[in-house]
């Protein structure tokens, strides 16, 4: 399966590699398996998003990244190279010494995610102490040069202010300036926007951009949003019940999604600018329970598209992730033997019928 | 703040109030006869008229309150008759503002008989207190690090346990084999610090301590494990662990801040039930405390004292409160006092 990666468009090093990637919960009930065999990779500057519903694993896989399993009962396997070191061969000191400072992570909802009894200064100074040698004085001065450059104003006084005397939007923009602060290689931000308030999460979403083009640092960028993913990241991959079920260039997999359950994510899209013949289709169904997953593909009992595939295949077998038709670059996990016909046919109609005409 | 702080005392003040009058109202509500208990067994209708003259129980209830109330600001006499303060003025006790009162049962003014046994109170509270702070955080702290380990749990077992102990039994355990049989520490007798020096004080002060904290201690450990626990998996303590903090930082620094917070509140105000007063402790270990006392006036129908130790008790609660309130903004920035 390594070698079954899209072409990400940086050289052939990729900064973070991750390869058939397991994160496993015993419990009383029996073996969760949250993440299942995931791999992929990201090059320097680049940035990924890794998209799916509730459960399917994508802030399971990410905390692994950051060794946050470690110390819980999580079996976690497979192997995570980030600038050629294996981050889970590492020891639990030698992997609490690249957190926050190669690997750091922003979290989605900032309220919850600082703390109450610490000044926002002190929180974001902490994460710089930590791993450099600095007084509190150059810590504090360096927070807020941080919190400046994350736009917020009057720095030298906010610095002060408790998280909760902070708006949304400000304590998120206080977040990534505490995940910056050391100049990480990789950056995870576990749905960034999703507590914000709409108009102000396009506003994180270019500082994010802006930020990351400032410090070359890479991005994974966990959303369940496709919006967010369209003007973000240069590679997707869509997580269902553990897997990757669809991984390709952004453009590539958002303008001829191979996999029903990614085009089931687009047509549950709102889109106010879209016209207003298109529907907005939810996914039927919920997604499966990881304690006792579906036979065969674990979407099948929601796919609208199962009967076109020969020989009941989707109840029986676990498709693999394969390069689709289109492109080697582009992989998708189903057994629907010609899906750009279906998609054309049967999706885009519905979802937008003004592309269509068009065409 | 200074305006809460204000708001909060007269608030305390009127309930003090209030308690005051409940109090008289409570015990004339008793279908003991008070004046009949202060008079003896044998005591005629007549004597019993003067008894109850004497010690204003013919008053209204709510008169008797308003004299009381004013001695608590100007003092009073005992009894309050002109006429035998000319004529016999030995015969006549004053008890100086702010009086609460006077015992006729215990020829003594309430105020002196709390000065004498509230240091005997306060001195088992503290020392229980200490202990059983220390104690209760300490293991429930470890309790809740060693989550689902064998050592913790042992820890909430044995909690379970003596918190199912009564006091008066794990009271009469240690005395009869640690003091008596074992005798590892002396028979316990109250001792002062001017008597005993603080060595002599202290370890008079061993078995009782130790009888009521290990009661306070069991709750205390399983309080503290939860609310560690609960802060454990918040997500600022996520947060702190993916900033690279080490265990000890995260663990001590986040976590254990957050999950102290409710155990302050709940250590002040426990504290200040106490220090009314160990009722069943003093008994079994027989110290001369508010407890002992509040048993004894109880057994008397001795109202002054009983109003005295009551509203005594009611001021440290109320106190406790406020301090407690206060405590928790100067802990929790989110708390704004207004």
């Amino acid at each position: 399966m390594v070698d079954a990666h899209p072409d990400t468009g940086s050289d052939t090093s990729s900064y973070l590699m991750v390869d058939d990637l397991r994160v496993h919960f015993p419990t009383p009930d029996g073996l969760v398996k949250a993440t299942d065999g995931l791999s992929f990779r990201l090059g320097r500057g680049k940035t990924l998003g890794i998209v799916g519903e509730s459960g399917s694993g994508k802030s399971v896989s990410s905390s692994a990244i950051l060794g946050l399993h470690r110390g819980t009962s999580a079996k976690v396997s497979g192997r995570i190279l980030l600038d050629g070191t294996d981050l889970l061969a590492l020891s639990d000191e030698q992997m609490r010494q690249r957190r926050g400072k190669e690997v750091s992570m922003i979290f989605q909802d900032p309220l919850s995610a600082m703390h109450p009894y610490f000044t926002v200064g002190k929180q974001i100074a902490e994460a710089y102490r930590v791993h450099h040698d600095a007084n509190k004085k150059a810590a504090r001065a360096r927070a807020i040069e941080m919190l400046d450059r994350v736009g917020i104003p009057q720095p030298d006084r906010r610095v002060d202010d408790y998280p909760h005397q902070f708006s949304g939007g400000m304590r998120q923009r206080a977040m990534i300036a505490m995940g910056l602060i050391n100049n990480p290689g990789l950056l995870i931000a576990d749905e960034p926007t999703t507590a914000l308030d709409v108009t102000v999460q396009a506003q994180i979403l270019d500082l994010l951009q802006d930020l990351q083009r400032e410090f070359d640092s890479s991005v994974i960028i966990i959303t369940h949003d496709l919006g967010v993913v369209a003007e973000m990241a240069d590679d997707v991959l869509v997580m269902y019940a553990g897997r990757a079920v669809e991984y390709g260039s952004t453009k590539e997999l958002l303008t001829h999604p191979e996999m029903p359950y990614t085009w089931g994510l687009l047509s549950s899209v709102p889109d106010v600018t879209a016209d207003t013949g298109g529907r907005l289709v939810p996914i039927p169904g919920n997604p499966p329970s990881l304690l006792n997953p579906p036979q065969g593909c674990a979407f099948h009992p929601r796919c609208l598209h199962r009967d076109k595939v020969p020989g009941d295949l989707c109840r029986t077998a676990l498709p693999e992730l394969l390069p689709g038709k289109r492109f080697a670059g582009h992989l998708k996990r189903c057994h629907l033997p010609d899906p750009d016909v279906v998609y054309e046919r049967e999706v885009l109609p519905e979802i937008a019928p003004g592309l269509v005409e068009e065409a | 703040m200074f305006a809460y702080i204000v708001r909060r005392v007269i608030a305390g003040v009127i309930l003090i109030v209030v308690m005051s009058i409940v109090t008289f109202a409570l015990f004339f509500a008793s279908p003991v006869d008070p004046a009949q208990f202060a008079c003896g067994k044998n005591c005629s209708a007549a004597q019993k008229e003067v008894t109850a003259d004497a010690l204003g129980y013919n008053d209204n209830f709510m008169v008797q309150w308003a004299k009381f109330a004013k001695g608590v600001f100007v003092g009073r006499d005992f009894p309050d008759d002109p006429e035998l303060k000319e004529t016999a003025p030995q015969t006549i006790a004053h008890c100086p503002a702010p009086c609460l009162g006077y015992s006729t049962e215990r020829t003594s003014t309430v105020n002196d008989l709390i000065e004498r046994t509230l240091p005997v109170s306060a001195s088992i509270a503290l020392a229980a207190f200490v202990l059983w702070i220390l104690g209760g955080v300490l293991f429930g702290v470890i309790a809740a690090l060693k989550r689902g380990t064998i050592i913790d749990r042992g820890l909430v077992g044995l909690s379970l346990v003596f918190y199912a102990l009564p006091t008066f039994f794990t009271g009469l355990l240690l005395y009869k084999f640690v003091a008596i049989q074992w005798g590892w520490v002396d028979i316990p007798r109250y001792t002062t610090i001017a008597d005993g020096g603080l060595s002599g004080w202290g370890s008079s002060l061993l078995l009782p301590a130790i009888t009521l904290a290990v009661f306070f201690m069991a709750g205390y450990v399983r309080m503290t494990r939860a609310y560690v626990l609960e802060s454990l998996s918040e997500d600022y303590v996520r947060t702190a662990r993916a900033k690279g903090l080490p265990p000890r930082t995260v663990t001590f620094k986040h976590a254990l801040r957050a999950a102290l917070t409710p155990i302050v509140t709940m250590a002040g105000l426990d504290f200040a039930g106490l220090l009314g007063g160990a009722i069943i402790t003093e008994s079994v270990f027989n110290y001369p405390g508010l407890g002992k006392l509040a048993v004894q006036a109880n057994r008397d129908f001795d109202l002054p004292t009983l109003v005295g130790l009551v509203l005594l008790l009611a001021v440290f609660v109320i106190v406790a409160n406020i301090i407690v309130d206060l405590l928790y903004a100067v802990i929790d920035p989110r708390v704004r006092l207004s």
